[in-house]
């Protein structure tokens, strides 16, 4: 439900004695309390986010890559309060409020399936497998919201290159960290979690899809998908999958959470496409956060010459 | 006259109302310059959030029939024709923010999500439906229409408050949780009616099948409903 157990109500909301005695009544006492309650609620749903200030760390070490955007950047403050992560609420103000106290200490990513060499790295050991680099890329969201980040990794190539791929492997699916405990939120997501993702084989080896570990020349906030998460910067947002845990490489297409909760409005291949609306609202244009009037969206997010060739022959309004 | 409707009708009381009304305004414009995710996307914040206000001023207007009622305060139908307008306040802040801020005029666009996107259609139904019920608010209008005309064009504040949820609920990707709070509200307040209504029917049958000389018109005056 809407309504918090720490949301009391005071004095002032209790039941008068005269209408408590009157039993036909009562009920209507009770929906004038919860009237009163979701008053309270959409009061406090109004007030700022309670955003404390970020365990980040600054990453030291990485190169500027030469293909970045030009585009200016998104404010690091809108990135940090401005956010999808539905294991923290589904408000866009529940991530930064609800994530500050998520503990990623000890963590390790499992990289298995049909690999020569499955692994379990840890954090560090994850980090060091290649070179990090500061891109900056355009992120656009399903809703139709755009921002522009500069994120820190590498290729998710790199790490596949280490592993091994099989010849049987195909796809690749990815999860992430879901515990109840740390995600009280989770169960009112509406989606099912823990939250799965998946890209095909040769999509994952592109060099613009980056396991991505930092942004704004820091560690990845927690609201932002810490200690690391996924950037696909030619498909909508949910594809970038946050706060990663296991990596599998299969053979057949994974599911994905978004296109199991609504398959006629999220594919599979979710790449950004302003010719193919989502069913509810035009993908044509878009927001940039900042920005008062829309902006047309780019094909593949403006990375069509990048990724274009992945869909050659295939009809994207059918495999959307 | 209890105490409780001695303070209904002070004109203080009314004043209060009104500018508590207003409140939400404030919260708003505080809110988008100020709470870094709302300012974030304001477009967005401003949608939603005059939308929010909208569907809940329709609940307070449909509560207050069953309220005086229920607690035997009359007097609260002072406020229902305040706090009706002012849903339909909020409802034309909400589409203008549409018109305006979300697509700039740009009226072909805008008319072809009305016709394509259902849950625009059914919002946009909703706002026009409404128009008539702002207009006919006066007394001017309730004198001209007759009481009981003018009772029936204004329980078009029941489609409006069902469209109003179904708009929202169309709206939302996933989490249906506030959708569905509105709808159980706006059912439990449209369902006490139901309950009324049947009540008061069957209690007439019996009446008229004596051979009792009460037309319904006669029990629904424009006293109770005005």
């Amino acid at each position: 439900m809407l309504i918090k157990p720490e949301h009391e109500l005071t004095y002032s909301d209790v039941t008068p004695k005269s209408i408590y005695k009157d039993r036909r009544n009562f009920l209507f006492g009770m929906l004038a309390a919860t009237g009163a309650a979701a008053a309270w609620k959409g009061v406090e749903a109004l007030a700022p986010g309670r955003v404390e200030a970020a365990t980040t760390k600054p990453i030291s070490g990485f190169t500027k890559w030469p293909s970045s955007t030009t585009e200016a950047e998104t404010p690091e403050k809108t990135v940090t309060s401005y956010n999808n992560f539905y294991e923290f609420g589904t408000d866009k103000s529940d991530p930064a409020n609800n994530a500050q106290n998520f503990n990623t200490s000890g963590w390790s990513v499992r990289v298995e399936g049909e690999v020569a060499k499955p692994r379990t790295f840890t954090l560090d050991d994850l980090m060091k497998v290649a070179p990090l680099e500061e891109r900056i890329y355009r992120h656009r969201c399903v809703e139709g919201w755009s921002i522009v980040v500069p994120w820190i990794g590498y290729p998710l190539s790199a790490l596949a290159n280490l592993v091994q791929p099989t010849t049987k492997a195909k796809y690749v699916a990815f999860q992430s960290y879901y515990d109840q405990r740390q995600m009280p939120r989770g169960p009112f997501a509406g989606i099912q979690l823990p939250y799965l993702e998946g890209l095909r084989l040769d999509e994952a080896m592109n060099p613009l899809t980056l396991l991505t570990f930092g942004m704004y020349g820091e560690t990845l906030p927690n609201q932002d998908g810490a200690p690391v998460r996924m950037v696909i910067p030619w498909k909508y947002g949910f594809k970038s999958i946050k706060s990663l845990v296991k990596i599998t490489f299969v053979k057949d297409q994974p599911p994905t959470v978004w296109n199991l909760e609504s398959p006629r409005e999220y594919g599979f291949y979710s790449n950004v496409n302003p010719n193919v609306d989502h069913p509810r609202w035009s993908q044509a244009t878009e927001r940039r956060l900042g920005d008062f009037f829309r902006r047309k969206t780019l094909m593949f997010n403006g990375y069509g010459d990048q990724v274009a060739s992945l869909y050659n022959g295939m009809d994207l309004k059918v495999n959307f | 006259m209890t105490v409780a409707n001695s303070i209904l009708t002070s004109k203080w009381t009314k004043v209060f109302v009104f500018l508590l009304c207003l409140a939400p305004v404030g919260f708003i414009a505080w809110n988008v310059t100020q709470d870094p995710t709302s300012a974030a996307n304001p477009a967005l914040f401003l949608e939603h959030a005059t939308g929010d206000w909208t569907i809940r001023f329709v609940i307070f207007t449909l509560a207050i029939t069953p309220l005086r009622k229920l607690l035997h305060l009359p007097q609260l139908i002072r406020f229902r024709r305040m706090i009706g307008l002012y849903a339909f306040f909020y409802l034309c802040l909400h589409f203008s923010t549409w018109v305006v801020i979300d697509h700039y005029f740009a009226w072909s666009e805008m008319w072809a999500d009305v016709l394509k996107r259902r849950f625009i259609t059914v919002g946009f139904t909703a706002f026009v439906l409404m128009i008539p019920l702002a207009i006919t608010s006066t007394a001017g209008w309730i004198r001209r229409l007759g009481g009981r005309r003018w009772q029936q064009l204004h329980r078009l504040i029941y489609v409006i408050a069902i469209l109003g949820v179904i708009h929202y609920a169309w709206l939302v990707k996933s989490d249906e949780h506030k959708p569905i709070f509105y709808g159980t509200l706006v059912a439990l307040l449209l369902g006490y009616r139901l309950v009324v209504w049947i009540i008061n029917r069957s209690k007439r049958a019996p009446a008229r099948a004596a051979g009792s000389v009460a037309p319904p018109e006669k029990l629904e005056t424009a006293e109770t409903h005005i």
